[in-house]
């Protein structure tokens, strides 16, 4: 009787198209929403990823995530260096700092300060330049996104286009000179100022002096050391706040989810697509079913029980589900594809594809529900009826 | 009533005093008030009368589409009222073919694969089934129109068609409810010949429900129902030859 199901839903064309195209709608808009959202959050956290070397982050024990800054003092670094089955650490300094346009004008950037020695915690990607430029005087990389946006050079014809920030342009920082040796690329971040790297000491001299300057101490754990038991350690003996890379990467992340309107908004969309396709699915597909019920009606009749039925029924749903999903991942995919390297975040992860799967069965499922009740419950005698 | 010929032929159907009521917006409709009815294998039985009567009823209960409210009804020697849900559904897939004033043959279905459906039902492979549906689509005269849908033949093949599955599975009872009230005279008269010739052969018994007189004299017996009960005094068929 599988194939009399199946010849029944394809035989009704439009409203296979109907019942498909509500799911597809749905596992559509679910996905590309969660994996919209899924890519803003991960941008929250694309400073940490960046940084590929340390496998632990050592900071003040107030710090709540990576753009929350509280420095600490440098004398910190020795002590967390002593601790044991640390094989190295290295300081980091990061901090909003003003940046003098051409114009006049000021644009706050993400400065990065390295460890002088081993450049440690350096920018992923090298477009133009090399990192071990750095070592020259005055030298900062700058990524890609703030040369060619926001740090951008004024027009060399008025009124022409601005030209992009390129290797051996200046700039100011806090009135300080810097010469652009390198341009990088990096992950986005949720916070769009440009990043500009350059040494730790040289960082220091573009801030404004203070007692405390290190935001963080980047570390690695011995071969064979287990870098969360080594956090533990580092806490006891330091009494720092240290987080293993995945482990600061959810606290960031869960700071964001926490403290932000971002996950509400994306929620609403997501239950809102959830809720329309199985309105538009759930309709179509009862319809379907009621459009079809004098035909069930006479099958039941001729001896089929409410098992078979039950069975045809969940075939269909089975079917128009499974195209559905497909279709709607496989748009929420293109769309991914063809924003790529554009402004809109777009991760689609396989447990993205796992909860719209579940979503999109649930729809079905209730669907279906509906019609087998209505069948179950069908007269037989029904058949009679002109 | 019990001479030694009536007694040797096989029933088919045998049913006392049955009622059934309907029940709508607060009134209830008696369509069945007690009636008797016996049905023999090898017998075709036109059951008559005007509308409302309570003939689709009468045989929706026989068939076992439908619970009666009371009495008694056995097809072979079974009370579907006795079965089971699933076992009633095997019972009446086995025993029983329907043929429909409206043919109700599946649309997206080819009139092979309509005609093998009864069979799909029982769990017969598909490839034997549509190979014995083959089979009685040229019994009923349709063996070009295999792979046709129902909305391209006419309404005479349709019932051909109807016809078909009904006997695909080699039921020992046809219900037929109104089967050429939808048709021309021409095109009834030639259904009527054929549900006399192909279904009624051997031990099968047939029930057809009409209320067209120019299709009595295919009867071998006809009852005529009024008010939900049979009306005393049969019609002889014979007098109609
Ligand atoms: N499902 C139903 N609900 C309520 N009344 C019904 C239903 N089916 C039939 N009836 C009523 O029962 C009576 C007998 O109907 P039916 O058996 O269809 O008669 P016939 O087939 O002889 O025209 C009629 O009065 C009809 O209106
Ligand atoms: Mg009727």
């Amino acid at each position: 009787m599988n194939s009399v199901a199946l010849k029944m839903l394809f035989g009704d064309t439009a409203k296979y198209i109907g019942i498909v195209m509500g799911l597809t709608f749905a596992s559509l808009l679910m996905t590309q929403q969660m994996s919209i959202f899924v890519g803003l959050m991960s941008r929250t956290f694309g400073f940490i990823s960046d940084t590929g070397l340390p496998d632990i982050w050592v900071m003040d024990p107030k710090v709540q995530f990576v753009d929350d800054l509280k420095p600490m003092q440098d004398t910190q670094l020795q002590r967390v260096r002593s601790v044991e089955g640390v094989e190295w650490a290295m300081p980091l300094y990061k901090g909003l700092l003003k940046a003098r346009l051409d114009d006049g004008g000021f644009q706050t950037c993400n400065v990065v300060g390295l460890d002088d020695a081993t450049l440690i915690g350096g920018p992923p990607v090298m477009v133009e330049g090399r990192l071990e430029d750095l070592r020259r005087a005055d030298s900062v990389i700058v990524d890609i996104e703030g040369a060619t946006d926001k740090l951008a050079k004024q027009p060399d014809v008025p009124g022409g286009p601005k030209r992009p920030l390129r290797v051996g342009d200046t700039l100011e920082i806090n009135d300080k000179r810097a010469i652009v040796v390198g341009i990088s690329r990096g992950t986005r971040t949720f916070l769009s100022q440009p990043t500009v790297y350059t040494t730790y000491s040289r960082a220091i001299t573009y801030a404004p002096s203070e007692r405390k300057m290190m935001s963080f101490v980047l570390a690695k754990a011995e071969p064979g050391v287990d870098p969360m038991e080594l956090c533990e350690r580092i806490t006891a003996t330091t009494g720092l706040q240290a987080r293993t890379r995945d482990e600061f990467k959810l606290q960031t992340v869960g700071y964001f989810l926490k403290n932000t309107g971002i996950p509400i908004n994306f929620g609403i969309t997501v239950v809102l697509g959830f809720i329309v396709g199985m309105a538009i699915a759930g309709q179509t597909f009862f319809n379907f079913t009621q459009d079809n019920l004098r035909h069930f009606g006479t099958l039941k009749a001729m001896g089929a029980t409410n098992l078979t039925l039950l069975r045809m029924i969940l075939l269909q749903a089975l079917v128009v589900g499974l195209v559905g999903y497909g279709l709607g991942v496989g748009l929420a995919a293109a769309f991914g594809y063809l924003t790529e390297g554009g402004n809109a975040a777009f991760r689609l992860m396989w447990q993205v594809l796992a909860i719209s799967f579940g979503a999109i069965a649930i729809i079905t499922m209730l669907s279906a529900m509906l019609s087998i009740i209505k069948v179950v419950r069908l007269e037989p005698a029904i058949v009679f009826k002109g | 009533m019990t001479t030694a010929t009536q007694t040797a032929k096989k029933s088919a159907v045998h049913c006392r005093s049955v009622t059934k009521s309907y029940a709508t917006a607060g009134t209830k409709v008696h369509a069945l008030r007690g009636v008797d009815l016996d049905v023999n294998s090898g017998e075709l039985l036109m059951l008559v009368g005007p509308s409302g009567c309570g003939k689709t009823t009468l045989i929706s209960v026989v068939a076992g589409v439908l619970e009666r409210d009371g009495g008694e009804c056995e097809v072979f020697g079974t009370d579907f009222q006795k079965l089971s849900s699933g076992q009633r559904s095997r019972f009446r897939g086995e025993s029983i073919g329907f043929v429909f004033q409206a043919f109700n043959l599946l649309p997206s279905l080819t009139a092979a694969e309509n005609v093998s459906v009864p069979l799909l039902i029982q769990g017969v492979p598909s490839s034997r089934a549509q190979k014995k549906a083959k089979e009685l689509l040229d019994r009923v005269g349709l063996s070009d129109k295999i792979n046709t849908r129902p909305a391209q033949l006419s309404g005479g093949q349709q019932q051909r068609v109807a016809i078909a599955r009904s006997l695909v599975h080699d039921p020992r009872l046809i219900v037929c409810d109104e089967p050429t009230s939808a048709l021309d005279g021409d095109t009834g008269h030639k259904i009527m010949e054929l549900l006399r010739e192909v279904a009624l052969e051997g031990e099968r018994a047939l029930i057809i429900v009409t209320h067209d007189s120019r299709v009595y004299n295919f009867a071998d017996r006809i009852v005529r129902m009024e008010d939900g009960l049979i009306a005393p005094g049969s019609i002889d068929p014979t007098t109609l030859h």
